[in-house]
Formats: structure tokens, sequence, C-alpha cells
């Protein structure tokens, strides 16, 4: 028997003129993240795209589970592959689901028939096949409101799918399909779990980490890949900046005002960040800041650091309580390398008291004595990039 | 800079050429299990009992008290677990340093948990323990005392042997175990003789063997049970397939280390010397080690440059040393806090460990280093 897997674009259905374009991106995404486990075929139909494995011996689970983290679908199912013909229907029906029907209390059977060929109507399978399915499966009732099993057949142009129960999908729309944008990745909780957010509204992401060594270690550097490398599993590919930052924490450690070194560095961040966006065809940055969890992420403080970015700052997690976030971070299996205790490993350039409210003129007044051109010229200049692949 | 310079031989060595050598030979072509009957069994076995005389050569025991483990740390757990379990109904308590090794004091945690009361001796400021805070410390219900012989952070020697006698004296019935992964191959180590003790933990790899092996010496008559089960191996106290190829490059670096020990000692007391020369003329360097130290190991700090600072600036240089031990990271170290040592010198405590690949034309190039970074850091 063969086995294909079914794919349910969720808010993409509901789009317009513009839908294919939307499932080809998905259907792209999908083949991508497929590519390393065999070949498979894509068709879609309705709703629905068909995933074909076109060699013997795919993992079907693997494919399943790696599908689950792509964004666009709503929901997916493994579904056996029939001739179109009642009796063959009848028979794999009850071997195919055999398990989940021993499992269940109530079940229906959901019928579509789009090859109007077929000799049986739907109510007919349904009724046909229901009545099948209690000869051999005695302890089953009906319930066509609210079963426990949905046996569902769709007859086809080119055969008959059987399915029973189907698994949620990542839910969103397809990464690539809004643009792209560039998320600051710091290497905590917060970010990557903003990145994965925008991903599944449909941005592709890429990254910028700011390195400092030796103030920040290669272990900090390499745990920050991981992240990023964790993330393909949603975001799909990320390009990974690592900006040289050491030159600029000293120089902000030497010349400002130690209240200030926080919201400082912020904003050279911001403005490095949006270099490197617009070379990469960035439209957005993202960062994982919630408002009120630390000092530099007060209202005023952002205020201070958008003021110096040339695009919009999506901070998808904002309004959201540490827990909440870490909920997600758990759920794209983020965290255990994010509590890695790698991260700045040196408190010299955090101020014992930040200033929670800085205001903007102080800040701009204590940046005029540096050679700000210079030293963003120097660290966009000597940037690495790292193409984070799976 | 064109060649590294590995300030960090008590983290781990290098595997010497020899020993690597062995081990191929054992891992590709003398690959039998000891425990087979057949003739390639056999000749695994010969060559593991002649790894196990030559380790009992270097203490200067019989073969029989040498157990083959998987290193320092299953070593001390062992005699700590195994050696209190086969007391149980003699006592209840243990006797340890507050500077030993995590292996000894997460094990003696648990046992605390198991029920045991344990007494955590406290060093003097220079990391030493005395003779009489140990007979202090003595119940008629101690059964168990485990002392280092030399700490690894600061590299003070313990008086271990002294120790030993007069627990001896005092309580014949108590068990002594001595964790001996920093001095052996260091200094001599004979027991029964300098030192009496009933258990003795030895690492391979910081001897220039392998990791993942090391020894327990049991002495004969030594009370102690097994905490892993299976199938017979080592007189059924360490069961499990023995790790041949490990067992022999470290039954090889440990004959050859001892045959080096003096002409080693003098090679890194003279750097040691040397580096200490340099750094007394910088200012910002205070030297934590005591001054009878090992010569193998220097602790030293800049106040006001946090650890891992420097060692990311010193690597980048290519140059390996370690804030503490390299087996706690993060955290302040235990050892240095339980010397009543500043926590602003503590926390930027940088541990210089020397061994017989390093070079005297190296000190210059570290002095260099350090004040370069301290000029860098230092506000």
């Amino acid at each position: 028997m063969n086995e294909i897997i079914l794919l349910k674009n969720g808010e993409i259905a509901l789009k317009g003129l513009n839908r294919s374009v939307f499932e080809d991106k998905l259907i792209n995404n999908a083949r991508r993240r497929l590519t390393d486990l065999g070949k498979f075929g894509f068709r879609k139909a309705q709703s629905t795209i068909y995933v074909e494995p076109k060699e013997e011996n795919i993992d079907l689970d693997e494919a399943v589970e790696r599908l689950q983290k792509v964004y666009g679908i709503i929901a997916l199912t493994k579904a056996a592959v029939v001739e179109k013909d009642f009796e063959a229907i009848k028979h794999t029906a009850v071997t195919y689901l055999k398990d989940e029907l021993l499992e269940a209390k109530t079940f229906k059977v959901d019928a579509k028939r789009s090859d109007k060929s077929f000799p049986l109507k739907s109510p007919q399978i349904c009724a046909e096949l229901g009545g099948y399915i209690l000869e051999n499966f005695p302890h089953l009732t009906v319930d066509v409101h609210n079963p426990d099993v949905t046996v569902v057949v769709e007859v086809r142009d080119f055969a008959a799918y059987i399915h029973g129960k189907q698994l949620p999908g990542a839910g969103g729309i397809p990464v690539g399909s809004g643009g792209r944008a560039l998320l600051l990745l710091s290497g905590g909780i917060d970010s990557p779990v903003a990145g994965a957010m925008m991903a599944k509204r449909g941005l592709e992401v890429f990254a910028i980490h700011f390195a400092s060594p030796p103030y920040t270690s290669e272990r900090a550097k390499q745990k920050v890949i991981s992240l990023a490398e964790k993330m393909t599993a949603y975001c799909g590919r990320i390009n990974l900046f690592v900006v040289p930052f050491t030159e600029i924490q000293e120089h902000i450690r030497d010349d400002c005002p130690e209240e200030l070194f926080t919201i400082i560095m912020r904003r050279y961040m911001m403005r490095i960040a949006c270099r490197i966006a617009r070379q990469s065809d960035c439209e957005a940055l993202v960062t994982g800041e919630s408002v009120g969890q630390v000092a530099s992420q007060t209202i005023q403080a952002m205020n201070c650091t958008d003021a110096v970015a040339d695009m919009p700052v999506l901070r998808p997690v904002v309004g959201m309580d540490k827990e909440e976030i870490v909920q997600i971070a758990h759920k794209i299996d983020t965290f255990e390398t994010s509590i890695l205790p790698y991260e700045d490993c040196c408190t010299v350039f955090t101020p014992k008291h930040p200033k929670t409210k800085p205001v903007m003129k102080f800040v701009e007044q204590a940046e005029a004595v540096m050679d700000m051109e210079g030293l963003i010229q120097r660290a966009v200049n000597n940037t690495e990039t790292i193409k984070i692949n799976r | 800079m064109d060649q590294e310079i590995y300030y960090d031989n008590s983290a781990t060595t290098r595997v010497r050429d020899e020993a690597a050598q062995l081990m191929l030979e054992m891992l590709c072509q003398c690959y039998g299990n000891p425990s087979s009957l057949h003739s390639k069994g056999f000749e695994a076995q010969q060559r593991m009992e002649k790894a196990r005389k030559q380790v009992a050569a270097s203490l200067g025991c019989d073969p029989s008290c040498i157990y083959f483990t998987s290193g320092g740390t299953e070593s001390d757990v062992l005699a700590l677990l195994g050696g209190s379990e086969a007391m149980k109904r003699r006592g209840d308590h243990i006797i340890t340093t507050a500077i030993e090794h995590d292996a000894v004091l997460h094990t003696c945690k648990h046992l605390e948990e198991l029920g045991w009361r344990v007494t955590y001796l406290k060093p003097d400021s220079q990391g030493n323990i005395s003779v009489e805070q140990v007979l202090e410390a003595m119940e008629d219900k101690t059964v168990l005392v485990s002392i280092m012989a030399v700490n690894n952070e600061v590299g003070s020697i313990l008086p271990v042997g002294e120790i030993a006698k007069a627990i001896r004296r005092k309580n014949p019935n108590t068990q002594i175990h001595c964790d001996c992964v920093q001095a052996y191959g260091k200094q001599p180590l004979k027991v029964g003789k300098n030192l009496d003790v009933d258990f003795l933990t030895v690492s391979g790899h910081k001897i220039y063997g392998p990791k993942g092996v090391g020894t327990l010496y049991v002495r004969k008559g030594a009370k102690i049970k097994p905490v892993l089960f299976g199938g017979g191996q080592e007189k059924d106290l360490r069961p499990g397939t023995e790790n041949i190829a490990a067992i022999c490059g470290m039954g090889l670096a440990a004959e050859l280390i001892c045959d080096e020990m003096k002409e080693n000692e003098a090679h890194v007391a003279a750097i040691k010397n040397s580096l200490l020369e340099g750094l007394k003329k910088i200012p910002e360097v205070c030297i934590i080690s005591p001054e009878n130290a090992t010569p193998y190991i220097l602790n030293i700090s800049v106040p006001g440059i946090r650890s891992e600072i420097m060692l990311h600036f010193m690597e980048e240089q290519g140059i390996y040393l370690s804030s503490g031990s390299a087996c706690a990271k993060g955290g302040p170290s235990h050892v240095l806090s339980a010397m009543g040592l500043d926590r602003s010198i503590g926390d930027s405590a940088l541990r210089l460990s020397f061994g017989r690949y390093n070079r005297p034309e190296e000190v210059p190039v570290f002095l260099e280093a350090l004040q370069t970074a301290i000029l860098r850091f230092k506000r």
C-alpha cells in the first residue's frame, strides 16, 4: 500500500487572486525542508497539498514531523492511496485505520468525490463504508457531530485517499511570502521566540549577533549559531551576521557616562542592524524585547533606540510575560540552548544603575563625542556572514 | 604568536607519543576482550596486567591492589560510596575538607542525604589543613577520612602522610582515602610507607595518558563495596569490559612519568620561578598560591579584570590557562572562598599549571601578554 501526506493550508485558502503565490511558496518551503529525506512530488488541489514520496523507503513519519513545523499548514495527515474501486477502499479503510478505530468509541465517515465518474455518490460512500466498519468493529457507534475518529475518503482524479485523524500544523503563513526581516539574536530566551513568531507571519528571518571578544567567548558565538540552527526548523534558511562589537563597546566605556552605557550600546546595535538589513534586503528589524523586563526595555528606552532606526522595529513579544515566552521557547526547542551559561560572561559594560528612562537629549550629547561613522563602518565592514541551512 | 602556550596541564595534558602509539596498537591489533577464553583475549589480559604492574610499581604496592576505573571522578566516588557502605554498621561520620574536588564534595553531599554526617575541614589562608584539625574532628563513629594530596586550584601540598599516620594511631578502624590526582607522578607516593592510606585515587589524563581511565588503589584488607554491578571484572569491585587501550596507555604513562619525576620537577620549577620573578615586577598581580605549593601550579589574580575576560584575551594570543579549576565553569571557586580570599581577588583568579611540554622561552611571551591585557582592561 502506498502512503502520501496531505497538507491543509489554513489562512492561505482565504487569500484572493494571489493565493497560488502563497501556495507555491509553501510548496517550496516544504520541499526544501524534506530534501535530505528523499524525492517528493507536490500537487495542489482545492485547499490541499499532496506530498507524494517518489522513492522507496522514505521515512514518512520524520517527514510529517518536519512538516508540522512548516508555517502555512493548519493541519496534516498521512493517507493511504487506493485504486478507485469501492471494494479496495473498504478493505483499506479497515486495515489502514485499524488501530485508531479500535481505540475509538464513536466514528463517522466523511466522503469527498471530485471524480464524478466514480459510481457511488458521496452519501452512498458514507453509508456503505460506515456499515462495513460497524460490521468489522462492533464496539463502535456512529456519531456525526462529535466522533472520536473521522474516516475520510477522498475520491480524486488519479486515485482515492483514506485517512483518519489529522495532526495540527504550525499555522501561520508561508515563510518568505511577506518579505524579509533582520532579527537581533542575542543568545537569550526571547530573541529566538521573536524570530519564530515573525516567521509564522510569513517573514523570512535573517539574524544579526554582536560579539565582543574577549569579553564574550567563542562558546557564546557558537551558542548563537546553535540557536539559529534550531530556528531553521521553523524559519527555514537563515543568514547570520556576526558583528565585531568590541571596539564600539570599549569606546562607549571610555567616552560615555556609565548610566547611559546600555542605551547607547543599543542605539549602535540598531544603526548597524539597519545598515546590514539594507545590504541584505531586509525591510524591518525584529527584537525580543518585552516592556519592563529589564532596564533597557522600557518604552522610554525604546523611544531612544527606535529614533536611530530607519525601518520598522517589530517586537512580537513586547506584551508577553517571561513565562509565556518560555513556553514558546520550549515549543520551538530553543530553550535548552538559550539557558547555556555562556552569555555575556562579563559585567564590565553593565552599569550598576542604568537609566531606565533615558532622555534623548542627554543620550545624543553623550554620543556626540564619538567617531560614530568610523566605528559603525568598521563594524559593518568586518561583519562575518554565516549561512545556516538545514 | 606562532606556537601555543599551554598553561593548563592540571586540567588535562597532551597524550605522550609513546602512550598514543601503544593505544593505537591496542585498539587495532590487540583488541581482544580480556575475559575471552581464547588466545586473543588472553593476550589482551596480559597487556592489561602489565599496565596494572606499571601503576602498582609507581605506588609501591602489589598489583592486586590496583583497580582500573573510568577516571579520577569514578575512583573518588567508588572510594567514598563503597568505603562508607562497607562501614555503615561501625559509624555514621565522615571527614573531608572544604577544598576537595567536586567529585568528593558532591559525593559527600549525596552521603549526607543518605543520613551520613560529614565534617568539612576549613583550610587556612594558605590552603592547608593541619594534622591537629583532622584529629580534633575525629569521633568514635568516624569511619572515613578523605583528604587530597595536592589542591588542584592553588597547588597547596597537604600533609597527607602525617595525617594518615595520626589517624591510624588514634583510630585504626577509620579508613583513609587520598585523592592524589594532582600529586601522582609529581611527588613520590609510596602507599603503606610515606602514605599509609586505604584508598588512593589516580587519573590517567593528568600524566600524559588518555582520558577516560583512572585507578583506585585499595589496600589489602580495606573494606569496600562495589557501586556498579556486572560481569565480575576487576574482582567484581568495578565490573564492565575493561577499557584496555586506555588502561595500557595509562600504565605506560605512569611508568614513564615516575622515571622522569625529578627531571620534570626541576623543569617546571624553573619555569614557575622565572614566572614568579616576572610577576613580582607587575604591581597589579597578586599571587594566590602559597610559597611552598607544588611547582606544577601557580594561582594568581589581577583584581579588577575578571577571570573570563583575561582567559579569552589570552586564548586570542594562543595562551591557554584556567579560571579556578577547569571543571567549575562559572560561579565563585569554593576553594578560594574557603581560604577566605576576598571576592575581588577570587573573581579574577587565574590558574596556570605546567608540564613537561612547556618551554622556558614561553615565560616572557606570557608576561608580555599579561601586561598588554592589564593595560587594556584595567581601569
